[in-house]
């Protein structure tokens, strides 16, 4: 009972959450919105026991992503007039992408209910849940029957860093910065040298 | 050599470790400071702290109403209006000191020709309202009475040096 | 503990408790005993810090209130509770009362996964750690936004100072628990402890991820020499700034319960939580969570000798800091450890 419960109770704010997300008219009420939407999906995740992807979900969505949305979004001066006047001119192929992506959902889901039991089930090459931790379960899938995926996937990624990295890294010239190795390694006697002055003699 | 020995002066934080040593030492040197509202501090005869209004020892005021330090006052914190008195001397009938205006830099001290107004030794006069520090003459006068040993001694202490 | 409440009913009342009802007052019952001591315990620390802080200046520190000054921070909250509440009238009024009570709550509900003692914990839940470091990286959520509901320029400055600071240094973090999951060989924390039985991560090959996590927590909970979000000489008091009353005093709780709750993590995952140092019998005479207090005592104390010693980083070598010095090492450390653990045969399965 109270399984069907909490399962509701973060369905329904996740629905609506999400919904305020793209409503709300303040975009750092729409992340915080967001953030929220973030953390009942994680309470599913947890109702249906897979806490580490639930934690998962907090640290990565929640703890870094969204952090960095409402940094840009709050450091954003979002003038609304402006950004309604393209809402006409947009609305024809918004559209259009929209009922494109409903579609896609309805034939998921068709293919979903009226497909039959699926075939190949992955699962089938974890442990039942209650012998070993869903921790352990997902590593031992993801490193060993998915491992080649999983590398390919991280290595995707890193070229997609790598290029964000070379396209907005640039050299400007006559900058100049502050080299602390540099500074840590000088020693006194790089710094000054103890000369005996004659009197009246000057340095010369 | 040196770059190794950098290094290992670096990773191994001994910087922070003779910093932290040293602060940590510190905390069982005597303390510098004094348990400040049981333990006082020594004063200087000089110390400008709260002004008072003194009384020549008879009981008379010694205040002749000259307004020197009134016009010398660089905050403009001091306020008098004179009259004649029963006796036929000038008196002020009123003296207002704004304490939140004063500086107490001292010159009303210096200017008066017969020591009537005074920075005392007290430095304790906080208030919880702001009106509290707008001295009036009768506040001034019963800090004149108040103080008067303590103002006399530092007087003569500092007399020679005057 | 809902067995324990159900047989004091009985007992006391004669009331026979439902089921649901003795598990859901077992809950309440245990968050208030972790969370009363808690609230006592940061009041405690406030004073220890200040105390610490005044010695190592040479000054007394508060003395007064109470023998030794030991009713300082009471005296403090009493003060700031009978403060008026102000709200700037530009502030976003929701978000700027939300911020404090986010603070102050997430300060609290990561103590449920944390274990006193064998056995002695609220919700030994398998992903313990995650849920520490998860609740941890939300703790910049209530920085962000008091900084941004403020609509104060020296709030809104402490808290993009703070935002990156935080999200910069849990990066870093993430890869130390990652060698700590890796030894322990769990995400429990009650297993993560019991891993360090006899010997102490601290005194193993993970002795510079302990120096990197207890700095990288330092940064965390913008602590001095990382205080900058709230660098009082050049943005006043960062996001506090606009706070005044009980607003202010949930910051200030908020701050305390998360650096013991740091002070407890690096127990934990360092120092073998309430573990004594050697296993050795007679050790064990001694409870467990008096090791464990002991711990996040000398941690804290590391807490307050760090902030009056080292002066505060600058805000570029804060971030060279945590992302050319801290995040190379500790990845390194983890494949380091990954390597050893394997040529060792050493893997816990």
């Amino acid at each position: 009972m109270i399984y069907t419960l909490c399962f509701y109770l973060f369905a329904i704010i996740t629905v609506l959450s999400a919904f305020m997300v793209i409503s709300s008219r303040n975009p750092v009420h729409s992340v915080l919105y967001l953030i929220l939407a973030f953390f009942n999906s994680a309470g599913l995740f947890v109702l249906l026991g897979a806490e580490f992807i639930a934690m998962i979900m907090v640290i990565v969505y929640v703890g870094a992503v969204a952090v960095l949305f409402m940094f840009v979004v709050m450091m954003l001066d979002i003038d609304f007039s402006e950004l309604r006047r393209g809402f006409q001119k947009y609305l024809l192929i918004g559209g259009l992408i929209g009922l494109v992506l409903l579609a896609e959902l309805a034939l998921v889901g068709m293919g979903w209910g009226l497909g039959g039991p699926v075939t190949t089930d992955p699962a089938t090459a974890i442990p039942a849940l209650g012998t070993v931790t869903n921790t352990a379960a997902l590593g031992s899938l993801l490193y060993t029957r998915y491992i080649f995926l999983f590398q390919m996937a991280g290595m995707i990624l890193l070229v997609a860093m790598i290029g964000a990295i070379v396209l907005t890294h640039r050299k400007r010239p006559g900058v100049k910065k502050q080299n602390i190795n540099k500074q840590v390694m000088r020693r006194r006697h790089e710094a000054y040298e103890i000369v005996k002055v004659k009197p009246g003699q000057g340095l010369g | 050599m040196s770059l190794l020995k950098h290094a290992a002066r670096t990773f191994l934080l001994s910087d922070f470790v003779k910093a932290m040593w040293l602060t940590f030492r510190y905390m069982f040197r005597p303390k510098a400071t004094i348990n400040y509202p049981y333990e006082k501090g020594p004063l200087s005869p000089r110390f400008r702290g709260e002004h008072a209004l003194r009384r020549y020892p008879d009981g008379e005021e010694r205040c002749i109403a000259c307004k020197l330090c009134e016009a010398i006052c660089p905050a403009q914190a001091i306020t008098i209006e004179a009259a004649e008195a029963k006796d036929g001397t000038r008196r002020t009938t009123r003296y207002d000191i704004d304490m939140t205006k004063c500086i107490y830099c001292g010159y009303c001290q210096e200017a008066c020709p017969v020591e009537a107004i005074v920075e005392g030794p007290n430095f304790e006069f906080a208030t919880e309202t702001r009106e509290e520090l707008f001295y009036n003459k009768e506040r001034l006068l019963k800090n004149g009475d108040m103080w008067e040993q303590e103002i006399a001694t530092n007087l003569k202490l500092d007399a020679p040096y005057r | 503990m809902a067995d324990l409440l159900v047989e004091f009913f009985q007992w006391g009342f004669g009331v026979t408790l439902v089921p649901w009802l003795a598990t859901l007052l077992g809950i309440v019952v245990g968050v208030l005993v972790i969370a009363l001591p808690l609230l006592l315990a940061v009041a405690m620390s406030v004073y220890m810090d200040r105390k610490v802080w005044a010695g190592m200046q040479m000054r007394r520190g508060p003395n007064v209130v109470g023998p030794w000054g030991l009713m300082q921070s009471f005296a403090d909250g009493l003060k700031l509770f009978l403060k008026e509440t102000i709200i700037p009238a530009s502030a976003n009024k929701f978000i700027f009362l939300l911020a404090p009570a986010l603070t102050f709550l997430l300060a609290l509900v990561a103590w449920a996964v944390v274990p006193f003692d064998a056995g002695v914990v609220l919700s030994d839940i398998n992903v313990g750690i995650l849920y520490l470091f998860a609740i941890s990286s939300l703790g910049v959520y209530g920085i962000i936004l008091s900084g941004w509901a403020s609509n104060s320029r020296y709030a809104f400055l402490g808290a993009l100072r703070s935002a990156a600071q935080m999200v910069s240094y849990e990066v870093s973090i993430g890869f130390v628990l990652v060698t700590v999951l890796m030894t322990a060989g769990s995400l429990n924390l009650s297993d993560i402890v019991m891993a360090q039985k006899g010997q102490w991560f601290l005194f193993s090959p993970l002795l510079p991820m302990a120096v990197v996590f207890f700095i990288s927590a330092l940064a965390e909970t913008n602590r001095p020499p990382f205080d900058l979000p709230e660098a009082e000489a050049e943005i006043v008091a960062g996001y506090q700034v606009e706070y005044s009353s009980m607003a202010f005093a949930l910051f200030f709780l908020g701050e305390y319960a998360n650096i013991i709750l740091m002070c407890a993590m690096v127990s934990i995952l360092f120092l073998g939580g309430w573990l004594p140092p050697l296993d050795w019998a007679p050790l064990y005479i001694i409870p467990g969570w008096i090791w464990f207090f002991g711990k996040i005592f000398v941690m804290f104390f590391l807490f307050a000798w760090v902030k009056a010693t080292v002066p505060r980083y600058r805000y570029d070598q804060l971030m060279r800091l945590g992302w050319k010095v801290f995040l190379p090492l500790s990845l390194f450390w983890v494949v380091l450890t990954g390597a050893l653990l394997l040529f060792t045969g050493k893997i816990p399965v």
